[in-house]
């Protein structure tokens, strides 16, 4: 059972949740609130945005401002949030469909400007909630309902998607390593600027009933027999690495935060301050 | 009159652009497209003068998107656009009329469909207005005719955003949109201006979309003013919470209706000229308003008893006013730069007790005076 500090961040109002017994996603939820609380954050200057998913309900169950939006399009809605309102604290939550397919530019561009917005891709490889479709992170070979013989499509590595893209932090793990999710995450929203955390997760119902992964625990296992932490993954080949899911802090660096520079270098600018 | 600070000469572009910061727009998010990116030049130089934000988004997607954001936190905000950008936004704006989030959407119409003819007028985006969202909706759509309009109507079309929680619109053309008149503007420290109703009570008790029963509109709180609530375009109870109840989605269907039908007298607003005893009365909206007053007057030289109608809100549309006003006319004629759309709502107006024709030009010119004069000595 959660702790009271974690359950004070739950609408249970809301409840029951639509996800299926056992899916990754409240997993993630609960580290995500997890790192809240350790950061002492307030629910009423939090946001939490999504986009459409079995993923993104995640917003309408935690108690701060939150927003449920269209499909892939949360990160521009966040990003009016967050300029119009920069003092607040803006998490982004999306499944791997809303964020690297149909929401793909967004999330490039939000890693252009480096926003203060701290981004968490909660990755089953495939749409859980419109029932198991491909998606851009489905592996080669794995079935989906429209990859009937085994997808082709190469898959992104959202990790370096977003390190190309100009994000300031990037970080993956799954959620076999929850205590690692919850670092990850205080660490994104700590870092001034936008903020990636791929949490590699199951759909068992969709994805595992097609891919011999039916139960959670058989998901859970295969995480952490194949995850590597990056130190280790250092000194592997290309070949070692096949199939294994790297987790650590990819990108840490400091970068020009975009509300900030707005405020710097086109408000001080028009109202004839600064230097 | 003396040298006024107040008198300014502009395109129709530049007056939505300062009508929307009088009326205290402080953020703009869209992508350029011609005819309407003036609108977002100005945005972008004035919005950080006055502590405000303009974004240019990645597509008219984020564009919206932004705007719609940054309302949900509390500002007043402003997109604008043209065909293409405004096909790409009706899904966005299908969520700001579930929601109930107030924005001002701005399409100065070109030529389409697609990319059609970028630099050229048309009308052809009118019924878009009315239905290009999917699902029922209140539409409030302002069509303006002068520059001088361009300005009054962002105004209005803030005021009645904030008042009604939803967007509005205004359908611009192209020839409004660069043309260039003398416009009055406003005292912004005298102007009217209306703001979202904030809660009267406290955050534990705050129910989003809890109707104020004389109104049918909920209190809104910002993002960040202490109140933690959900916004989804999900349909949900009063709560805010998604609901699969027939009786609450009856009810949220129905309410995001009658909150703009209950008020819609105030807001139906119109011009007349000569329709006491008008025999052909031409109906026409934005810039063909023009030609068409033309027409008319010059009919009346040559003793034709024509009269103009112009609805300045395309929806709510003014069918009561103008079957009182065009009582007694035998022949209405609806000039459109279109292959008829509006003329289907004056028919539905008249239900076949008038003869309504329409007058179509689609090659990408406004209409002369002439020829909408030619039609009423052809039907006089
Ligand atoms: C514009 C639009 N297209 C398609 C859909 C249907 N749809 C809903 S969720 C979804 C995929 C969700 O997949 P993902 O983001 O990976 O989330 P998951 O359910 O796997 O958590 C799709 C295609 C939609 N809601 N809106
Ligand atoms: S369908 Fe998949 S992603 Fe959706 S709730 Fe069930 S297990 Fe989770
Ligand atoms: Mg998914």
């Amino acid at each position: 059972m959660p702790s009271p500090e974690v359950m004070k961040w739950v609408r249970t109002r809301f409840m029951p949740h639509i996800w299926c017994p056992g899916c990754g996603h409240g997993v993630i939820m609960h580290s995500l609130i997890r790192a809240l609380v350790s950061l002492d954050a307030d629910p009423k200057s939090t946001v939490v945005a999504s986009g459409i998913g079995c993923s993104s309900r995640m917003a309408g169950y935690i108690n701060a401002c939150t927003l449920h939006s269209t499909h892939g399009r949360s990160l521009a809605f966040a990003t009016g949030i967050k300029m119009h309102k920069p003092e607040l604290t803006v998490v982004n939550v999306m499944g791997d469909g809303d964020c690297t397919a149909i929401g793909g530019n967004h999330f490039i561009h939000a890693c252009r400007r480096n926003i203060d917005i701290t981004a968490i891709v909660m990755n089953n490889n495939i749409y859980g909630m419109t029932g198991g479709q491909a998606s851009p992170t489905t592996p080669f070979g794995a079935f989906a309902t429209t990859t009937p013989y085994g997808a082709i499509d190469p898959t992104f590595d959202i990790c370096k998607l977003a390190e190309g893209a100009g994000a300031s932090y990037v970080a993956r793990t799954t959620i076999a390593n929850p205590r690692q999710a919850e670092q990850f995450i205080a660490n994104g929203i700590k870092n001034k600027g936008f903020s990636v955390i791929e949490i590699v997760t199951h759909c068992h119902t969709q994805f595992g009933r097609k891919n011999n992964r039916r139960l959670p625990i058989e998901n859970y296992k295969f995480f952490r027999e194949n995850s590597i932490p990056l130190a280790v993954a250092k000194e592997k080949t290309p070949e070692e690495l096949a199939g294994k899911i790297i987790c650590g802090e990819f990108v840490t660096r400091d970068k020009p935060e975009y509300t900030a520079q707005y405020q710097k270098f086109v408000i001080d600018k028009a109202q004839g301050k600064g230097e | 009159m003396a040298e006024a600070k107040n008198v300014a000469f502009w395109q129709g572009n530049t007056a939505m652009a300062h009508g929307a910061l009088a009326a205290g727009c402080n953020f703009f998010g869209g992508y350029p497209i011609t005819p309407s990116t003036e609108i977002a030049e100005v945005m972008a130089e004035e919005l950080p003068k006055k502590g405000g934000h303009f974004m240019q988004m990645e597509d008219e997607i984020g564009g919206i998107a932004a705007a719609i954001g940054a309302s949900i936190a509390g500002a007043k905000a402003l997109t604008a656009t043209s065909g293409p950008g405004f096909s790409l936004k009706q899904e966005n704006l299908g969520l700001a009329y579930i929601a109930e989030i107030p924005i001002v959407v701005v399409d100065v119409m070109r030529g389409g469909p697609s990319t059609g003819t970028p630099t050229k007028i048309s009308q052809g985006d009118v019924m878009q207005a009315r239905w290009g969202t999917h699902g029922d909706h209140a539409t409030i759509c302002y069509s303006p005719s002068s520059v001088q309009e361009c300005y009054d109507l962002a105004i209005k079309a803030f005021n009645n955003a904030e008042r009604f929680r939803q967007p509005v619109l205004i359908l611009g053309d192209e020839v409004v949109g660069h043309m260039r008149e003398k416009v009055v503007t406003q005292d912004p420290a005298k102007l009217k201006l209306v703001n979202r109703v904030k809660p009267s009570v406290k955050p534990e008790e705050f129910t989003p979309y809890k109707p104020n029963p004389a109104t049918g509109v909920p209190e809104m709180a910002a993002f960040g003013d202490g109140y933690s609530w959900h916004v989804t375009g999900l349909t949900t109870n009063e709560w805010g919470f998604p609901t699969n109840d027939n009786a609450e989605i009856e009810k949220k269907n129905l309410r995001l209706l009658s909150k703009v039908d209950r008020a819609r007298d105030e807001i139906v607003e119109f011009e007349a000229e000569s329709m006491e005893g008008a025999s052909v009365v031409i109906v026409a909206y934005g810039s063909v308003g023009r030609s068409a007053l033309r027409a008319v007057r010059d009919a009346r030289k040559e003793g034709i008893a024509a009269g103009f109608f112009r609805p300045i809100t395309l929806w709510p549309f003014p069918d009561k006013e103008l079957l009182k006003a065009a009582q007694g006319a035998k022949t209405i004629i609806v000039p459109e730069l279109n292959c008829g759309q509006m003329v289907l709502e004056v028919e539905r107006a008249f239900k076949g007790h008038s003869d309504v024709q329409p007058l179509n030009l689609v090659n990408g010119e406004l209409f002369k005076p002439s020829e909408i004069l030619k039609k009423i000595k052809e039907v006089a």
